[in-house]
């Protein structure tokens, strides 16, 4: 029951940011938050309490700008790639180890791989291990590839969600 | 303003052509993905940041799109490789190594 | 205005790769995926053509475009996995 309440105030809030803050509009916002609330709580076992903001706030502070300054490189390195008529690539599936165990803070980081220079997330296992698609294998051992893919992003979302 | 709004769309459409070019380069489909997704969700970010300086009334919608599909954009890949790995699609021939066949053999057993 | 012309000529540059990739593709996935890159294409340029056209309707197009483009992947994904 504690958790509906923040989720119902979030979704409301979206709603208001997309369909506009008029009179038949809110109703019909309370309605679906509702209901959207009711599913995302039970269904999904999304935990959502106040301490999210706070949460959301850090996020912004110190994961955004770490996460985009690595895309643009990432966007850099495919244009070299795809650019270069040798087309330099040595692909390969690996594991790595990201040491998180919370279903939410795993598909962010999942996320940033995909969108990180060479590199796209493909499986996860329970033991927090990603599997990646790395478009140009290099280092010999799990423990320095973990390091160069999600060693920076996996510190700070530990850091991060409370 | 309109200086900022013409280099942001141009970016945009420059990393657009280079993740089609990539998808039409790249020798199997998981290199194809990573070079389509990659490209396609900075060029998306760029344009529509491109066209809210223009307007900036609508930015916050335009970056509930933009927050949208950074979050999606990646899990679809992501979604789409691991069933062509599922359905046993052949990775390029320069494919140097293979950790992922040991895991679903251990799964299957 | 020039430059519109040039981002509308990068655009089309990538959407005939990705139909060449779509009518190509050797696997099923090959074709997904150029239609998944074709449907994000296509809502960045729902937003600029709002900001030429200046009207805020095409951002509500461009929202349940983007939605419906990833329902389809996912669909397809989850369809065509484990097949043959």
């Amino acid at each position: 029951m504690k958790n509906y309440f923040p989720t119902f105030v979030f979704c409301f809030l979206v709603w208001i940011l997309v369909a506009g803050a008029g009179y038949p509009e809110l109703i019909l916002g309370v309605a679906v938050s509702l209901a959207l609330a009711f599913f995302i709580a039970r269904i999904c076992g999304i935990r959502m309490s106040w301490k999210t903001p706070l949460s959301a706030l850090l996020f912004i502070a110190l994961y955004v700008p770490v996460f985009l300054l690595e895309l643009v490189k990432a966007n850099i390195d495919v244009l070299f790639r795809v650019l270069n008529p040798k087309l330099p690539i040595n692909p390969g599936f690996v594991r790595i180890e990201t040491g998180i165990s919370d279903n939410f803070s795993k598909l962010i980081l999942a996320n940033s791989i995909t969108l990180t220079p060479g590199t796209i997330s493909v499986d996860a296992d329970d033991d927090g291990g990603i599997y990646v698609h790395w478009i140009n294998v290099t280092g010999d051992d799990a423990g320095s590839r973990s390091e160069k893919i999600s060693g920076r992003f996996s510190r700070i979302l530990k850091k991060v969600m409370l | 303003m309109n200086i900022v709004y013409y280099i942001l769309i141009i970016l945009g459409g420059i990393f657009y052509a280079v993740g089609g070019l990539g998808l039409l380069r790249m020798p199997d489909v998981y290199t194809r993905a990573q070079a389509g997704t990659k490209a396609t969700t900075l060029g998306t970010m760029l344009t529509m940041i491109g066209a809210g300086v223009v307007h900036p009334e609508w930015l916050p919608k335009i970056i509930l799109i933009i927050l949208f599909i950074v979050l999606t954009n990646p899990v679809g890949s992501s979604t789409l490789i691991r069933s062509a790995y599922r359905s046993r699609v052949e990775a390029s021939g320069r494919t140097a190594i293979d950790e992922l066949g040991a895991y679903y053999d251990r799964e299957v057993e | 205005m020039m430059a519109n012309v040039v981002f509308f000529a990068l655009v089309a540059l990538g959407l005939v790769f990705a139909v060449i990739r779509l009518f190509k593709g050797p696997t099923p996935f090959d074709r997904v995926l150029s239609m998944d890159m074709i449907n994000i294409i296509i809502t960045g340029l729902l937003v600029v053509i709002a900001g030429i056209l200046d009207s805020a309707l095409y951002l509500d197009i461009a929202l349940v475009f983007a939605v419906l483009a990833f329902l389809e992947t996912i669909v397809f994904a989850r369809y065509m996995e484990g097949r043959r």
